[in-house]
Parts: structure tokens; sequence; C-alpha cells
């Protein structure tokens, strides 16, 4: 970044607890273990963290991790936002930093879910008790519900959903950190059982564990802990407005609206004075394959429709035009609610340094994107710059 | 004897139910289920409405695996669990609903055709009640 000034952020520091299935190993534990791997990564020790914000859904409070890592009187202040926790306990440590409140912080998210499903509570999420009663209460209909119609209208194939599988769990054979690491065919894909049509078992991610710490500074301050520190361009988070298709929603209007991730991803390229074309390498919230395809045209990399050309011409793979999910997304990690938003900055972060090994984008990439999208329809956007 | 799933949200018993829903007295706006603020003009002014029986199917899907229970009180075992179609009907004018469908068979589901409002059982109580709930069938002859 040519000028620094004085209110913009840098990440200093990553760390990351693998991901997938720990048994014997608690969803704190595995956000410690984050926090001890990002501290040393920036050279920096416990003490000197001045304030925390923290994400899990199912694995605890956050704030209690202090109790571990070291009681030191710090700021910390629990986040929960859904799937969008992670992207919002970056931006809020993102705009505690622009505030001047604090020099150096730290973004932390965890979360250890049960297997299969997410088991929705109807209550807290604002639904009455017959809608899980009767069966609709299940993210995956939405997914397959949104994907099914948007084939239809943008001439979508079964083989291009079953592509961005294929592509995720190659992507995650080239990623240790990641939880499926055995590459899978197109033709298994389609073949694997049909779960919510018209997606299949492999189309989809799985509920899973892990952790994931970001340390933040004042960019000024950045080569203090860095030699690649990697700035912060723009960090968003949006609500759904009305008229937007979200999931979770016993109904729908008839009026049509884009929805939050187009609002999100509008108003980081604005604030990062960036756009769709300055992107070399993405990460998008791909609960499923049909979310990504969904998600390449609302975050503004392609028009609608465009995705079945680009994924069968394999523009999206890390080599391609504009790889996206180069460690293999949610379908390859799994998703750690908590975890799972500030996973894809890591990512991003790794490649912006050149430190992604087996799977780093070639030609040098400098500018980097991410998109988390949740219930009950929240998109968060990142935008990382070297 | 059979009992709703719960009040409030399908006229029952009935001959012919309908789905119980809000209008916004200030801009129109339809809602379901039943709730006193307008997400589209934001004013906190609506009536209790029933809505229309019949629309067009909007986008479905086929639930393949058993719910969890809870919350699902359904089947839920894996051997015995038959599918079921869950999609968005189009209350023409008013609002689209999400509901079950009584087919769960893709080439039997196409968007846009008519649906109509039905119950289906659900479950049965302790009591011995069938517990039942409100669902869209495809209207006899429509195929989009």
């Amino acid at each position: 970044m040519s000028s620094v000034s004085s209110d913009d952020v840098a990440i200093v520091g990553i760390g990351m607890h693998e991901f997938g299935r720990h048994p014997g190993v608690s969803g704190m534990e595995q956000g410690a273990i984050a926090v001890r791997r990002a501290c040393v990564d920036a050279g920096v020790s416990w003490q000197d963290i001045q304030f925390a914000f923290g994400g899990s859904a199912a694995a605890g409070a956050p704030d209690t991790m202090v109790s571990q890592l070291g009681l030191t009187g710090l700021q910390f202040i629990n986040v929960a936002n859904g799937c969008a926790t992670g992207g919002s306990a970056l931006i809020s440590a993102y705009n505690m930093i622009k505030a001047g409140a604090y020099d150096l912080g730290i973004a932390v998210g965890f979360d250890k879910h049960e297997r299969g499903a997410f088991r929705v509570n109807t209550k807290s999420s604002g639904l009455g008790d017959w809608y899980g009663a009767s069966g609709m209460a299940l993210t995956t209909q939405f997914f397959g519900m949104k994907i099914n119609r948007y084939m239809q209208e943008n001439n979508i194939s079964h083989s291009t959903l079953a592509k961005v599988s294929e592509k995720a769990f190659h992507n995650g054979s080239l990623n240790p950190m990641a939880w499926r690491r055995k590459p899978l065919s197109e033709a298994e894909v389609l073949e694997s059982a049909m779960l919510s049509y018209p997606l299949t078992q492999y189309m989809f991610c799985s509920p899973g564990e892990g952790g994931v710490a970001l340390i933040l500074c004042r960019a000024d301050q950045a080569h203090k802990y860095s030699d690649k520190p990697i700035f912060l361009r723009s960090a968003v988070v949006r609500s759904r407005r009305f008229g937007s298709f979200e999931v979770l929603a016993p109904s729908l209007s008839i009026e049509h609206n884009a929805g939050p991730t187009v609002d999100a991803s509008q108003a980081a390229f604005e604030a990062a004075g960036l756009g769709p074309e300055d992107i070399d390498v993405a990460q998008l919230q791909d609960t499923e394959s049909g979310a990504e395809i969904m998600h390449m045209a609302e975050n503004g990399f392609c028009e609608h429709g465009e995705q079945e050309h680009m994924l069968q011409m394999g523009e999206t793979q890390i080599g391609g035009r504009l790889p996206i999910n180069t460690d293999g997304g949610c379908l390859a990690n799994g998703e750690p609610i908590g975890a799972s938003g500030l996973r894809q900055v890591y990512e991003n972060v790794l490649q912006l340094r050149g430190d992604a090994g087996a799977r780093q984008v070639p030609n040098d990439p400098k500018v980097a994107y991410t998109h988390v999208y949740g219930a009950p329809g929240i998109s968060g956007v990142t935008i990382l710059s070297r | 004897m059979q009992v709703p799933v719960t009040e409030g949200v399908f006229t029952w018993p009935s001959d012919e139910p309908r789905l119980i829903g809000s209008k916004c007295l200030e801009c129109g706006n339809h809602m379901f289920p039943v709730q006193s603020g307008c997400p589209r003009c934001t004013a906190a002014n609506t009536e209790q409405v029933e809505l229309s029986r019949r629309g067009t199917l909007w986008t479905w899907t086929i639930q393949g695996f058993p719910p969890k229970a809870p919350p699902y009180m359904g089947n839920t075992d894996p051997a015995t669990f038959e599918a079921f179609g869950v999609g968005y009907v189009e209350l023409p004018g008013e609002v689209k609903v999400e509901t079950r469908l009584t087919v769960a068979d893709p080439e039997q589901l196409n968007i846009g055709m008519e649906m109509e409002m039905v119950i289906v059982p659900l479950t049965t109580d302790d009591d011995g009640n069938e517990v039942v709930t409100f669902a869209f069938a495809p209207v006899e002859g429509s195929q989009s």
C-alpha cells in the first residue's frame, strides 16, 4: 500500500487449528490453540493483546477462554451473528482500531458441532415451534430451493453444480489444515445420495470443528510485527432488505430484492475504492455448491448464468482467471460457525503473503476478497491487499 | 380425532382450510404467519387475514433425509422415513408461503404449476390424536 494512514488496519498474525473432527479436544481449546499460533506468527505474547472479539455458536462463551490464555484484564467482547459470526468479529476488531481506541487486538472464532445438518432452534430464530415440527426448519432446504429456481432461470447444469465440489475437494487435498482431503470426481459427486434436490451429499458442507485467530493492528505499526503485513481495505456486514430470499423464512414477499450479499459487496468495493476486476483471489461462502455459483454473481464477479461457462472451463480453479475457494472452502473444510468466516481471511492472508504452498495462486496475487452468508439473511465481505 | 400442529397458523377444522396471515393497513403488504409490524414499510398497524388457498409453485426441493427431532415431529426412522417435498407457493398479490408439498417426485414438480392448500397428517400424539399440518398439492391437470 503506497500511503499508510493512522486509521488503516493491518493483519499481522494468523493462527488456525486444523478443521475437521477432533475427539477429546473442546472447541474452545481449538480456539485457544489458534490464538497461540497467531501470537507466534505476529511475534507477540498474549499480554500484548489489548482487546479481543470472539465468536462461537456451539462451543461456549469465547471470553471464558482467557482462563486458558491468561487473565490479563483485556477487553473481550463476544460476537454472535449466525454463519457471519467470524466476519462480524473481524469487522468489530477492524473498527475498534480504525476508531483509534486500541493499537493491537485479535479476532478469534471456534466451534464444535454435532454430526449431521444443523439443528435449528426455532425459538431463538424468532420462528414458531410449528415451523420446525412440520419439517421446514432446515437450512439445507433453502439451499436446494434457491439453487433449483436459479438453475432453471439461468441455465446452470447439474454437471456445473458437481464441478464446484470437485474443485473444492481437489483444493482441499492440497491443504494440510482441511478436513476433507480426498479428491472426488464430478461423477462421484453426482452419484452420492440426493439430500435436498438438486443437491447431493458431496455438494453440501458439514458442520464441523476448528478455530482461527487473526491479529490486527494499526497499519502504521504493522512492520513492527510482520515483514508481510496484509491490509484490510474494507470490512462490511449487511442484513437483508425487504424482498430478498433468505434461509429459514416461512414466507417471502411478492416483491424481489437482490439480497444482503449484493449490498455488502457493493459497499465493500466502494469503501476500498476497488472493483471486482481488481480481485486476484476470492473466498466465497460455499455451504453447498449452489451457493458458490450464486455468490459469484451476487458478489459482482460475473453476470447471472456466466458461471456455467466459467466452471466448465475451469476459470475458478487455482490456476484460472479468478481462483475461488482455494483452501477447499466450506465444502472441504466443514463449517465450524464461529471460525468459518475467519478461515477465509486466513487463507487470503496466506495467498497474499505467497505462503499458500501447493495451492498458491500464481502470478503474485495482490488483492483478495472474502464473503460469508448466514441466517437469517446476513452477509459479510472483506477486501484485503498487500 | 385430528388436532392442528399449532393454533393460529391455519383455519381448522374447516372444509376449505386457509393460512392465517397479516395485512399491513398502511401499505397493503401481506405477511405469513401473523405479525404485528410490517417489514416493508415499518408500520406497526396490521390486521389478521385469511390467505388465498390457491397459488403457483415458485420453487421447490425434496427433503431426502429425516430432519432432526426435535424440532421435527414427523417420522425420523431412517428405515421408514419417506422423502417429502418442500416449496414456496406464490399466492397471487399476497405473499409466497413456505410449505410442505404432497408430491416428492422431481418429475411431477414444475415451477409455475398450480397448487392448492390441503391438510396432511404429520404424526400421532401421546393421546392417540392425529396431528395435522398444512401442505400444498398440485391442482389436477396442472403442468405449469
